[in-house]
């Protein structure tokens, strides 16, 4: 599969001590390990197992996946941002490929 | 007594017919047993309270490849008023198994977005575990129209 392209959304700027929203999607087609192909055989498994968010090196949020989160995972979660820095957004994937994106956010 | 064949024929139908549905609530209560099992394991034995846990999903399904649904936990999120993860369950999936939240201080609030698949139409659970140990319970029927799993 092509490199697996994250979009994440996160707002410019907060003020401090603000709790803020944060979007993630990743193209991914997160296959079950349950489907058949039209031979009969099973497909196998191959999913993004684990996604993580860090603000400035602190864990943020955390999931664990199972095959029963939709194609192309989508999350919404939020953050309190006390000061300016960084979100890093890390996914695994079953066959150990790692995609991570990184977005800043100004505390005024 | 001796049976007429309309009567054999409807004896053999009505058998088939309890075989057929016998087995297919077993398949059922086999994967409640496994979600409740997991349920168990997440908490540490605990059984989860109702309340505090809200757990949107739509009432009905159309499509079971992607369903929104989305957690949300009363806290503080801070010192020990603190929701350490979320557990998603789906009873009716061939794997119960759907994700688990991991939350922070710095989440600010215990609240999550997510796409789901189901396979039919079942109950979807959350448990939330707190950082004093307690944990709690929502469980949301889904009425699915076309399943979500393929094969």
């Amino acid at each position: 599969m092509a490199q697996a392209k994250p979009r994440v959304k996160v707002p410019k700027s907060a003020a401090a001590g603000e709790v803020v929203t944060i979007k993630t999607l990743i193209s991914h087609e997160m296959e079950s390990g349950q489907r058949k192909d039209k031979d009969g055989k099973v497909i196998p498994r191959k999913i993004i197992n684990k996604f993580t968010c860090e603000f400035n090196g602190a864990k943020v949020f955390e999931c664990d996946l199972d095959p029963a989160i939709s194609a192309n995972p989508y999350f919404e979660f939020t953050a309190k941002v006390n000061e300016s820095g960084s979100f890093k957004f890390t996914w695994v994937d079953d066959d150990g490929a790692v995609t991570t994106d990184e977005q800043k956010i100004e505390v005024k | 007594m001796e049976l007429t064949r309309r009567q054999a024929l409807g004896l053999s139908v009505a058998a088939a017919a309890f075989a057929i549905t016998g087995f297919k609530s077993g398949q059922a209560f086999a994967a409640a047993e496994d979600s409740e099992k997991r349920i168990m394991e997440f908490t540490g034995g605990k059984a989860p309270q109702p309340g505090k846990i809200t757990l949107t999903a739509p009432e009905i399904a159309e499509n079971g490849n992607t369903v929104p649904v989305s957690v949300s936990v009363e806290s503080a999120m801070a010192g020990d008023d603190l929701v350490q993860s979320v557990m998603l369950l789906a009873d009716g999936n061939p794997n119960p198994a759907v994700a688990t939240f991991h939350f922070s201080e710095a989440s600010g609030q215990a609240s999550a977005t997510t796409r789901i698949r189901l396979a039919k139409t079942q109950n979807v659970i959350a448990v939330a575990l707190m950082k004093d140990g307690s944990a709690f319970m929502d469980t949301k029927q889904v009425k699915v129209t076309i399943g979500g799993c393929g094969g």
